[in-house]
């Protein structure tokens, strides 16, 4: 069967390659979106100290290191059983909501915006974000690139460094904020309000008030109908550091609400030979393969499915846009997988505008951050939003603290069996009689890119030394039969 | 017209902190556009490896290479890049030394094999293994084999350069490239080949601003346990375990700015053959004790030691990996 | 013909006192097993943990490092120094999945040839009984040549 690979896949975190087999028409027959790497870190943490997980599963992603950085934390606090102290929580989150902004910023602009910006089949040269720079202009280049300043200064100033932050440790934090870096904070984030504000308008002016654009966001060709996943604090509001999960069914009821501790009840994962990376699913639905709908047990967890999950946004201008947002689309849930760069954006405005609520609290800057753990560490779960989906970081330690066991549900790994979905669909309808060309092939990772996968996150695992191995697939492409040799 | 020189950045095993550090150039980077060409960086532009391949050998002036030989697919991509490049950078911990994630090279790759795919939430009755090489329906799918161990960049293709840091800091990134851009004016010469760039010669210690006595350490502390620490004071004298004395400056000692002990990601210090075996040495040499059962009460102190002497440079030392990782050659 | 394992160890011994009842041990013709190559420093402070690790990744089966008793260091306090590194360096070893019997740390005074002699002689049966680690060979990975220590047996 003739087959066309796109490798690698670009603009994105890590690495990935998409096989796509025609058949003897010339459209195709299936595709596979595999993971070629590893990395081991449920192995090699194990007899680490549990306060240095802050700082090791930062290297699971430089991109999101400060995802890991806080469910590390709150799985440490877990673990000893200590509660930090108020201003340690704020300081975290304050480092996290600014952490989201650039993030936000970077994924718009630079990863999966550039398709919109200067369009999906624009010449390769050109997609990207310099492309980006050279069409809008050096102001608003210029912007972005002051958005991510200031992102990753506010995460300079209470994580310590700008990439990989070291101030999370089990019971709080080990820095306090100087009331000079608290003003240098709160006005970073109010420029951060506007940055958002004019991310939407721009997104509204690029994107949505362009007919082609707003066709393939619309289209049936990024569209799949399956379970929403998101953190959602106690009103049910949308919240990246604390709270509960909240699953929503395909129509958008709520199918369950589990506290960090109990994702174990609700999460499963499917392995599949062809690919280093494991397909998350819902326990009680049942992995029922790639499909859609509510009898699948698969499930997306990205800002789109965050909103999805959520009754509303915790702050006003946020829910605005958000109401906006679904007024637009027709109601809730929403499908429509490009519309995650939509939500993406009101979630920007949402951490910026979270931003200045925490740099303006009065205890931000109160010398109380850290409670010593007294007791005995055992076990605990933590679990945040990164950008990219639901992360759990769940550890078992000995009774000094170091790490017997580790067990780590990434965000995008949430999201791979949607991924290969999406990616599949799209190959599907948009290679017709052989006709491939490179903007095509572009507008097939469209698709996944919608999700901001981190795929370094996703496999921080490590499978070990591959004994030899046999399966029989039947037609529908199921596992029939596996036959071993060690 | 003449045409720009042609840069590429690639990851292989890493994590694309790298990648943000760069990116965390600010606006620098439009100079980097302005005056090379991009021809291949996955992160940011959409060229593939067939691309980099289509290429002349030599043609790209400037390679930065973050990420460790994990796989098959890294080094393979490490002799395709060496084979294009003029300079080839082994950028970051990861591709110096191996960095965290070669702390694998501690366990028994089978070991880690049946962990991952048999973890507490992983439903594989069938006791499936991700495979090289898999046939499906339609044809067959292969993804790289791991290798034995990490291994670093140097370890398998020559290497022009070597800037350490996990990630490098941006100031860094900035003064090299700033250095870049002088040598392609004709205005500086490039630093003798094999040279350190982007990092200091001396250790975090010298860039810490914390105060520093003769040190009599008669405990170590983990930082949860001494927390919050004095902020003025060394936080080893403090008892808490910071590499600082044995790793190579140029971060300008964030970490231990911040409260949080130095961890070690910039690596060894210059003319240090082994990283661990130094910082040892720095530790055992301020402990206040002369009793071997007093020594082996503080020593407990440090219940992680093989992690914390050899956190970021295992692939990198004198042993390159621990017993385990060599269970498989029959050894 | 039946292959024994030979080991083969490297002997850090200090100038003023393990050197000397080296020496001491010779002149007297007390046997002592020839599986020991003494590098001489001039005190066990000098010992830095990467000529040990330098040893043993390059060949070596053991390592016995050998200074002045508690007290008696010429440079005063040095061997104490030895001391603190050896027990740390042991428990590296013992994290990285290396017995830490392999690295021995003996006092011996330079009056004391005999004790030396013994020393040597139950540390290499120790050695012996844990058998090669072969660490060189361990690095070129299945099936490579690589250039063994050459063993000289001293008269």
């Amino acid at each position: 069967m003739e087959r066309i690979t796109i490798d690698p896949i670009t603009r994105l975190e890590g690495h990935g390659k998409i096989d796509i087999f025609l058949d003897e028409n010339g459209d195709v027959a299936n595709s596979y979106f595999q993971i070629p790497e590893l990395r081991g870190f449920e192995r090699f943490c194990v007899g680490r100290p549990v306060e240095e997980m802050p700082l090791l599963t930062n290297r699971i992603c430089g991109v999101c290191p400060e995802a890991h950085h806080m469910a590390a934390a709150k799985a440490a606090d877990a673990v000893y059983h200590v509660d930090p102290p108020r201003t340690a929580k704020l300081l975290r989150e304050l480092l996290y909501m600014a952490f989201y902004c650039t993030d936000h910023t970077t994924h718009f602009y630079a990863l999966g915006g550039p398709d919109f910006i200067v369009g999906p089949d624009a010449p390769v040269a050109e997609r990207n974000i310099l492309g980006v720079v050279h069409k809008v202009g050096l102001e608003i280049g210029g912007k972005v690139i002051q958005m991510r300043k200031y992102g990753h200064k506010v995460v300079e100033m209470i994580g310590g460094r700008k990439v990989h932050p070291a101030t999370a440790i089990p019971g709080g934090v080990t820095k306090i904020l100087s009331e000079e870096e608290r003003k240098e904070i709160e006005a970073m984030g109010r420029w951060a309000i506007d940055f958002a504000l004019f991310s939407l308008q721009a997104f509204n002016d690029i994107v949505l008030s362009n007919k082609t654009y707003l066709d393939l966001i619309l289209g049936d060709v990024y569209y799949h109908r399956t379970y929403s996943m998101g953190l959602v604090d106690e009103n049910n509001k949308v919240n990246f550091y604390d709270g509960k999960v909240r699953v929503v069914d395909p129509d958008g009821k709520e199918f369950v609400k589990y506290e960090p501790k109990d994702y174990m009840n609700h999460i499963a994962e499917h392995v599949e030979p062809w690919t280093y990376l494991k397909f998350p699913y819902l326990k009680k639905v049942g992995w029922k393969g790639f499909v859609d709908g509510k009898d699948s047990g698969v499930y997306f967890a990205t800002p789109l499915s965050r909103l999805n999950a959520a009754d509303g946004m915790a702050t006003p201008r946020a829910q605005e846009h958000y109401e906006k947002m679904y007024a637009t689309l027709g109601g809730k849930p929403v499908h429509h997988r490009l519309a995650i760069h939509w939500a993406r954006l009101i979630e920007l405005l949402y951490a910026a505008e979270h931003w200045v609520e925490l740099a303006t609290d009065p205890e931000i800057t109160s010398p109380h951050v850290h409670n010593k753990p007294t007791e005995i560490p055992t076990e605990g779960v933590g679990i945040v939003e990164a950008p990219r989906g639901t992360l759990t970081h769940h550890y078992w330690t000995d009774e000094k603290g170091l790490l017997t066991k580790v067990n780590l549900i990434v965000g995008t790994t949430n999201n791979y069996a949607p991924i290969q979905m999406s990616t599949n669909k799209a190959a599907r309808a948009l290679i017709k009689g052989g006709k491939v060309n490179e903007g095509l092939l572009n507008m097939i990772e469209m698709a996944f890119r919608a999700y901001d996968p981190c795929f370094g996150c996703a496999t921080h695992s490590l499978p070990g030394q591959m004994p030899l191995e046999v399966t029989i697939h039947n037609a529908s492409g199921e596992i029939m039969e596996v036959l071993k040799r060690d | 017209m003449s045409e720009k020189p042609k840069f590429a950045m690639y990851w292989s095993g890493s994590c694309g902190g790298c990648e943000i550090a760069v990116l965390n150039i600010g606006e620098k980077i439009l100079e980097v556009d302005a005056r090379f060409e991009v021809a291949f960086w996955p992160v940011a532009v959409d060229a593939k490896v067939k691309d980099v391949e289509a290429l002349p050998d030599g043609d790209i002036l400037l390679t930065l290479w973050n990420g460790s030989i994990r796989n098959e697919e890294n080094e393979h991509m490490a002799h395709l890049l060496r084979r294009k490049s003029k300079l080839l950078v082994a950028f970051g911990s990861c591709a110096t030394e191996g960095c965290i994630p070669g702390l694998a090279n501690l366990a028994p790759l089978g070991e880690i094999f049946e962990t991952v795919y048999h973890t507490i939430s992983t439903d594989n009755p069938q006791g499936i293994h991700p495979q090289p090489v898999t046939q499906v329906p339609e044809g067959e799918i292969t993804i790289p084999a791991l290798k034995d161990r990490v291994y670093t960049l140097s370890q398998v293709v020559d290497v022009d350069y070597y800037m350490p840091g996990c990630p490098p800091e941006s100031h860094q990134i900035a003064a090299v490239l700033d250095l870049v851009f002088q040598v392609l004016e004709g205005k500086a010469q490039l630093p003798p080949k094999g040279s350190v760039i982007g990092a200091g010669g001396s250790t975090v210690c010298d860039e810490c601003p914390r105060a520093r006595n003769v040190k009599t350490i008669k405990a170590f502390r983990r930082i949860q346990e001494v927390a919050p620490a004095d902020p003025a004071l060394c936080l080893l004298e403090q008892g808490i375990p910071c590499n600082g004395p044995a790793t190579r400056s140029g971060c300008d000692a964030r970490c231990p700015r911040a409260g949080a002990q130095c961890i070690g990601c910039y690596g060894p210090a210059e003319g240090v053959i082994d990283y661990g075996a130094r910082l040892m040495t720095a530790f055992a040499s301020v402990i206040d004790a002369t009793e071997p059962e007093e020594i082996e009460r503080i020593l407990d102190g440090i219940p992680d030691p093989a992690g914390q002497f050899y956190r970021f440079n295992l692939a990198d030392s004198l042993f390159k990996a621990g017993a385990p990782a060599f269970k498989h050659n029959g050894h | 013909m039946s292959e024994t394992f030979e080991p083969v160890i490297i002997g850090f011994t200090c100038n003023w006192c393990s050197y000397r009842a080296a020496d001491l041990a010779g002149t007297a013709r007390m046997k002592y097993a020839p599986n020991v190559r003494l590098i001489r420093l001039m005190c066990s402070g000098r010992l830095d943990p990467t000529f040990v690790m330098k040893a043993l990744a390059s060949g070596a089966d053991g390592v016995l490092i050998t200074g002045c008793h508690p007290g008696e260091c010429h440079y005063i306090e040095q061997n104490y120094k030895a001391l603190r590194r050896y027990l740390l360096l042991r428990r590296v070893l013992k994290g990285m999945g290396i017995e830490p019997e392999r690295v021995k740390l003996v006092w011996a005074s330079a009056a004391e040839g005999m004790k030396l002699a013994q020393e040597i002689n139950t540390f290499v049966e120790e050695i012996r009984a844990l058998g090669p680690l072969g660490w060189n060979r361990k690095l070129a990975g299945n099936g490579h040549k690589v250039e063994e220590p050459a063993l000289e047996v001293a008269a």
